[in-house]
Formats: structure tokens, C-alpha cells, sequence
């Protein structure tokens, strides 16, 4: 949220011994630093659920036996003289309550604190272990808190916007300009701290028109280039994605949506701008939608992305939106292995033999050579937002109109169709229901694909590569459909907008739709129970 | 060393008697006597009669958006420092479409040239007034005659301490081309605004009226003084001055970035390899 250091915020945070992939809306532990905190979420407080809070701090003692009062506050200033430690006596009272020990938190404390010398550190962990003693001794029923020993192998814990920014740099882009705006600006933030380590260019530019014309121009000059916000932001990009299509100018843009209309509800979380995004932009040319639906789907995605649009010189979006960008996953690995860098620049080695160089040289494929000025020896690189010749030149004959239409869009936009992948589809091989969804609702449908999975032949068919939609020569995921009794769409807006792709595109018309546009993500047990309505 | 023909673009569309004829010629004579080759420039444009200035040239050109220049000049110029950015706006597309990059782009302080084709009207699109019509200029769009004031650039440019502002006129080609030297070679932002008429719309601002009013600035002129040089760019009416109003040694952007000190970034080479260390960093 936008609140700093006033108003009311939260975390939450789902562990289990198996993979867990979405939120759930009860609650086991509440961890109240304040008293509006208990009376915004005892609300949610499951069947065993319990409260620990510090009377005194919030000067209001509860007797029911949900709530164990734990002296936050003075612990903290006895142990570690500082009540700025409450927070560390919280965590270690949960780690008593839930039974682990407390190595781990010693090794984070040691290294957060690392930069405040060892004093701090000791007085952090020595109040880690008095909120744990007393959480042992005050909460006697909490042994049974289920939890298996804590492994050794450690995990990844990466979000959605760090996976977009790591699959940024691992994929070479080398200049990122952007207007910060929530709830993108950490892909900008994680590149910038990455800048001087690994050569990046950052730039933060005066507004959102700047900062994609910026990445236009750095492409154009040679290095691989990306822009990213949200849909506000995004509004203002749409002339310079027009630009991009027009001058064959590969970029990425990562657009992180939050629920619009205008300023909308800035730090919560929507799917509404898919269609806006597919539709942007004046004029007709290529493009090509990812929508990952989890961290390691953005990380792999978005180097895709960046493949692409070097490949066939267009302009590719990560979408994105709140929920998945600032939900933190763990995973056992990325694999590096995996990722494709293919350098599709020209320089003056490249490019011996090439007579004269045209920018836009029709071709089989429509792909033109893609030259880096000044670096591709005498040859000259021209390009112009007017329709062009080949060289470059700005023209307004109808046939060189027709042959550029061509080569830019009729020509390329069927290969890179090819280069799509297919739906996954989780569950049953032959399902009678299926769930579909793209993006961020991967994780929920998951679950409860999982949840019903005992009772129903049930599957989920998530697209992460929304546009274009995939062929169906590889896998017919339009037959799978219409073979299934129960086909449901479920969207993180209020009209099923991927829905209505899915129809403009193949002519399936989903019966049912579960819309969720209260800024919130899907719960597992909220879509869990709007499926009940079905099955 | 470049030659004149070596620059020799496509036929012009202008109108007949136009100021961007004078203007194309002496950027072409200014490149060629610094001996800049073709493919050590890139000439940005937006969209305008200006625009169109860089089809009637031969060099890298990236003919982009109304009032886009600066942004598309300022990150190819990051991308690669080597090559001489140059960007060619008009006064619509870059005191109005523009008006916000031109600030930030003085605030930046990218080594790059801005020429600005300024003939006080809308020629594109025939006849509308500009940011920089004179009140009271009357055109199918402005019935009741231009109402706002306008707009002083280079004023405007020297109270953001821009890294050298000048103003020249198509009608002196020579002492132009030399003002283009100067901007060019000038290490940081450059604003050249040129006076031009519009022969078809702006019945006002004739070739006749500016060649009545223009002279060159004192050969005593000093431009290091930023109070003299606000002074001067608030002179217009009967005498209006042409020449190097002010300049300064101001570090520029790409001074500023580390990552291109050694060598532009379209010359840094990538692999995987060496960036697989970051993923350690999120166990």
C-alpha cells in the first residue's frame, strides 16, 4: 500500500510442507503490533486461530482465549533496550508458538542487521529468544501447530516484479526507462541496483511518453531495451507503441496492472487492461502478450519476451498485476540453462557482403536486418513514424504502402504464432470441468483444481502466452472445451475480458464466468465457493 | 573527409522560398567543414515541416513522433555516446507537443545538437498558430487572433541554465552554419533556435520583416554571463539578436553515468554466464 509509515498495513504470509501457490483468506496467526489490526482481521481468525497482541501497547486486554497477550513492548525494552525491537520479539514468539527453532531467524537478523554492527545484532537475537521463550511457556497448545522439521536445502524467495527484472537482466537489456508508478516501480528499482554491477542504463524519465519514446531510442541506437508501468501510465505509452510497431523497434514493456478506472485503487490488484493492451496503439501492427501467473513464469516470460522482440523486431508486454508482483514465492531453482540469448544486431563484421543496407528490406518473413548505426561500418540506418520505403524514406505510394503492410504485420505475425506454447493444462487428461484463467489466477486455480480434484474430473487450463493465442494443431485446447461439460473462465475483472479473446479469436463463447473486481486476488476458499455454485 | 554530395538526400517537398531550404543546406556545410561523416550522425526529427528534414539528407535517422525528439535523441545518445546525436524540431513540435522534454532535456545535459525550425506558425497543418505566434496573429484556428503570449525559449532555456543557447536565422546562412559548428561542437545540450519564415501561412514574420530586425550579437558579447544573456533573450521586437546567447561547462549526462565511462554501452558485451551469480542471491 501507499501508506509509509501511517494507516493500516499488512503482510501475509502461507507456509506448508507442500507447495502452496495462492492466499488464503483465514487466518492462523494474527501478529497485532496495533489494535486496528485486531479489529480489521478477527474477522478472518480460523477455527483454531489465535491472536497474540501486547495489552499494553494498545491499552486493551482481551480475555478471550483466542488472544495471548505477549509484552512486545517491554521485552524489547528490557532485553533489547530499543522498542524499536517489538517486532523482532513478534517474530520469535511466533517461531516458539509454531515449534521450529530459531537458527534461521539468527542467520536473517545477522545478516539484516549486518551494516548496524554487532551490538544491534546480538540485542535483536537475544529478543528473538525471549519472545520465543515466553511464546513456549504462555501458549501451551501451540506444539500442535503441525509443522515439519525445517529442511536443509534452502529455497528461492523471489516476487513478481524482482522475476521480471531478474529475467530482464539475464536476458541482456541494457537500458530501462520508466515513470516510477505503483505498482511497477520495482522492476525499475531492481534494475537500478543491479546498474553499475552489470552495466545498465537507468533512466527515470519526466513522464510515460518520454519513457518509452527513451527505450524506442535506445533500441534504435543498439542495445536491447525495455520501459515498464501500470495502466495509467500505460495510456500515456500507447502513441510510442504505435511508434515502436512502425519503425520494426523491438522493446518489452512490462505493464503491472492495478484496478482503473483513472487513478483507480493504486496498490490492489486487477486483470481489466488485457484488452485495453491488446487493442492500444493507432494503426495495425504485431504484437505479443505474456501474462506469467507466477515468479518463475515472469523470470522465463520475460526473457521470451526479449527473444521475440529481438527475433522479429516487435513490441512484446509482460502484464502483469499487484497480486503476482508483490507476492513472494518460494522455488527450489531457476535454471539459467534455459534462457536464450540470441544477439540478432548487426554490427560491421555481420554484415560484409550486404551491398547496401535498407533498414526495412522486404523479405520471405518480413524480417529486415537489424543494423546498429554508427557500429555497421558506412552503412546508414533510417527509419520514420511515416509509412516508409525499404531504405527508410518517407513515402505515400499505395504500393509501397501494401508491401510494407505486408512484410510488417500479414508476414510476421503467423510465424511468431508458431513460437507460442500451448495452454498448460493441470488436472485431469480428459476433464469434465475445466477452469480457465491466464495469468495471476494460476496459482488459486491450482489449488483448488487440487482441492476438488478427489471428487470431479476437473482440470486447468492456464494461459501464460495470451496473444496471440497459441495454435491448436499442437494440442486443440478449444476441442478440450467443447468436450467438457462444465467450461468456466475466471477473471480477475468485472467483464471476462479474456473470455471475450478466447471468442474473437476461435469463436468458443464461455456459459460461465467467475469475475472477481474488488481490487482483491482470488482466495482459495473464495473461488472455492464460487464454484460451488457449479459443481 | 565528407563531402557536400556525400549528404545529398532525397528532393525536398518544401514550398518554394522556404527557410528550411537555407536551413538543410547549412546543416549539410556545417557537418561537412567539421569533417563529420555520414554514418557519425544520427538526426532525430519529430513531425512538421522540419521533420521532414533529415529525408533530404543522408545520415542515421530516426524520423519519430510529433514532439518525441528529445526523448528518442537523449537515450540513443546513452546508448551510443560515439555517434553526434543531432535532433531536429519545429517550433509546435517542440515548445508545444514537446514542451516538457525540452525541460527536462536542458536539466539532463545530454551532449546532443537541437535545432529548432521556428517560424512562429503551423505549417504541417496550414496555418495554425504556435507557441511562439506573435498575440493577435489570426488564422482559421485563432478567429479572434492568437490570445496566449509567447513563448520565449531561449529566456526560458537560460533561466534552467541550459549548456549553450543561440538563435540564428535562414536568412544568414553563413553566420547559421557557423552557429551550427558552435552547437555542435559544444560539449552538453545545445539549443540553436532559428528564425525562419513560412512562406505559405505566417503572413507576419516575412523574410523582409526578420532581415529588418535581426543583427548579430556584439563581438564583445560575452556569453559566460547568465544575468546579460537573460537580458538579451527578453530583446525582441524592432532589434532581435541572433548569435551565442549563452554557454556553460556544465557535466553532461553521459559524464554522469558510470557505466559508459569506459566505453558505450552498445559496445558492452553480454553472456548469461556472467550474471548466473544473481540468482544465488534470492536463496
Amino acid at each position: 500500500m501507499s501508506r509509509i509509515r501511517g494507516g493500516h498495513n499488512f503482510y501475509q504470509i502461507r507456509y506448508s510442507d507442500r507447495r502452496v501457490t495462492a492466499s488464503k483468506d483465514s487466518v492462523d496467526i494474527l501478529v497485532a503490533l496495533d489494535l486496528n489490526t485486531i479489529e480489521i482481521h478477527r474477522k478472518n481468525l480460523g477455527e483454531e486461530g489465535i491472536i497474540i497482541y501486547d495489552s499494553e501497547s494498545i491499552k486493551k486486554t482481551f480475555e478471550s482465549p483466542e488472544f495471548i497477550d505477549v509484552p512486545f513492548k517491554k521485552i524489547a525494552l528490557d532485553v533489547g533496550k530499543n522498542r524499536v525491537m517489538e517486532n523482532t520479539v513478534a517474530t520469535g514468539a511466533v517461531l516458539g508458538m509454531l515449534g521450529t527453532g530459531l537458527d534461521a531467524l539468527e542467520e536473517i537478523l545477522r545478516t539484516a542487521f549486518k551494516k548496524k554492527g554487532e551490538e544491534v545484532i546480538e540485542k535483536n537475537i537475544a529478543c528473538a529468544h525471549a519472545g520465543y521463550d515466553y511464546a513456549r511457556e504462555h501458549c501451551p497448545g501451540c506444539e500442535k501447530s503441525g509443522l515439519s522439521e525445517p529442511q536443509d536445502r534452502k529455497l528461492m524467495l523471489i516476487n513478481g516484479l524482482q522475476a521480471i527484472g531478474l529475467g530482464a537482466l539475464m536476458s541482456g537489456c541494457k537500458f530501462y526507462s520508466a515513470y516510477p508508478m505503483t505498482p511497477s516501480t520495482g522492476v525499475m528499482n531492481f534494475l537500478a541496483s543491479k546498474a553499475e554491477e552489470y552495466g545498465i542504463i537507468v533512466e527515470q524519465a519526466e513522464d510515460e511518453v518520454a519513457a518509452i519514446n527513451m527505450a524506442i531510442g535506445a533500441s534504435f541506437a543498439g542495445v536491447r531495451a525495455m520501459t515498464g508501468t501500470s495502466g495509467g501510465g500505460f495510456a500515456l505509452m500507447v502513441e510510442g507503441l504505435s511508434l515502436a510497431g512502425m519503425t520494426e523497434t523491438p522493446i518489452v514493456i512490462a505493464e503491472v496492472q492495478r484496478p482503473g478506472p483513472a487513478t483507480g485503487l493504486p496498490t490492489r490488484t486487477e486483470q481489466a487492461d488485457l484488452l485495453f493492451i491488446l487493442y492500444s496503439g493507432h494503426g495495425e501492427f504485431p504484437r505479443v502478450i505474456f501474462e506469467p501467473g507466477s515468479p518463475k513464469q515472469a523470470f522465463y516470460l520475460t526473457n521470451r519476451a526479449f527473444e521475440i522482440a529481438e527475433k522479429y523486431q516487435v513490441p512484446v508486454f509482460i502484464q502483469s498485476d499487484q497480486y503476482l508482483g508483490d507476492s513472494q514465492w518460494t522455488f527450489e531453482d531457476f535454471d539459467p540453462e534455459k534462457l536464450l540469448y540470441n544477439d540478432y544486431r548487426l554490427r560491421e563484421k555481420d554484415l560484409k557482403g550486404v551491398e547496401e543496407y535498407r533498414r526495412h528490406a522486404l523479405s520471405e518473413t518480413g524480417i529486415s536486418l537489424l543494423a546498429v548505426p554508427g557500429e555497421a561500418g558506412k552503412h546508414l540506418v533510417v527509419t520514420d513514424s511515416d509509412e516508409h520505403d525499404e531504405e527508410g524514406h518517407i513515402i505515400e505510394d499505395a504500393e509501397t504502402r501494401i508491401e510494407m503492410v505486408r512484410k510488417r504485420l500479414l508476414k510476421k505475425m503467423p510465424l511468431i504464432r508458431k513460437e507460442i506454447e500451448a495452454p498448460l493444462l493441470y488436472g485431469a487428461p480428459s476433464p469434465k470441468v475445466v477452469l480457465v484463467g491466464h495469468g495471476s489466477t494460476y496459482g488459486v486455480m491450482k489449488e483448488v483444481v487440487d482441492l476438488f480434484s478427489g471428487e470431479q474430473e476437473i482440470a486447468m487450463l492456464h494461459f501464460s502466452q495470451v496473444y496471440p493465442l497459441p495454435e491448436r494443431d499442437r494440442f486443440d485446447y478449444i476441442e478440450l472445451l467443447e468436450k467438457a461439460d462444465l467450461a468456466i473462465c475466471i477473471e480477475n475483472n468485472a467483464t471476462g475480458q479474456f473470455a471475450k479473446l478466447i471468442r474473437a479469436e476461435t469463436g468458443f463463447g464461455f456459459v460461465h464466468l467467475v469475475s472477481r473486481y474488488d481490487g482483491r486476488p482470488f482466495t482459495v476458499e473464495n473461488l472455492k465457493e464460487e464454484l460451488h455454485a457449479y459443481i | 573527409m565528407p563531402t557536400f554530395e556525400a549528404y545529398e538526400g532525397q528532393t525536398p517537398t518544401w514550398c518554394p522560398g522556404c527557410g528550411n531550404f537555407q536551413i538543410l543546406s547549412s546543416l549539410k556545410k556545417a557537418l561537412v567543414e567539421l569533417g563529420i561523416e555520414p554514418w557519425e550522425v544520427l538526426l532525430v526529427s519529430g513531425i512538421g515541416q522540419s521533420g521532414k528534414l533529415p529525408h533530404y539528407m543522408k545520415c542515421h535517422t530516426f524520423n519519430g513522433l510529433h514532439g518525441r525528439t528529445l526523448p528518442v535523441a537523449t537515450a540513443a545518445k546513452l546508448a551510443n555516446h560515439s555517434l553526434h546525436v543531432i535532433a531536429v524540431a519545429g517550433d509546435g513540435d517542440c515548445y508545444g507537443e514537446g514542451g516538457n522534454h525540452f525541460l527536462h532535456a536542458i536539466r539532463r545535459n545530454p551532449n546532443i545538437t537541437l535545432l529548432v525550425h521556428n517560424n512562429q506558425i503551423y505549417g504541417l497543418t496550414k496555418g495554425q498558430a504556435s507557441p511562439t505566434s506573435a498575440r493577435g496573429t489570426r488564422s482559421k484556428a485563432q478567429p479572434f487572433g492568437a490570445v496566449s503570449e509567447p513563448m520565449n525559449p531561449l529566456a526560458l532555456a537560460v533561466s534552467q541554465d541550459c549548456s549553450f543557447v543561440a538563435r540564428g536565422f535562414s536568412g544568414d546562412q553563413e553566420y547559421l552554419k557557423e552557429l551550427m559548428k558552435a552547437a555542435i561542437t559544444h560539449k552538453g545540450f545545445a539549443l540553436l533556435d532559428i528564425l525562419q519564415p513560412c512562406v505559405s501561412f505566417n503572413k507576419i514574420n516575412t523574410f523582409k520583416w526578420y532581415r529588418d530586425r535581426v543583427y548579430r550579437l556584439e563581438e564583445d558579447y560575452d556569453p559566460s554571463n547568465r544575468l546579460k544573456a537573460f537580458e538579451k533573450a527578453l530583446e525582441w521586437g524592432e532589434r532581435i539578436p541572433n548569435g551565442i546567447f549563452y554557454k556553460n561547462n556544465r557535466e553532461t549526462l553521459e559524464e554522469l553515468i558510470p557505466v559508459i565511462r569506459e566505453q558505450p554501452l552498445v559496445r558492452q558485451k553480454f553472456s548469461v554466464e556472467e550474471v548466473k551469480r544473481e540468482l544465488e542471491k534470492f536463496y
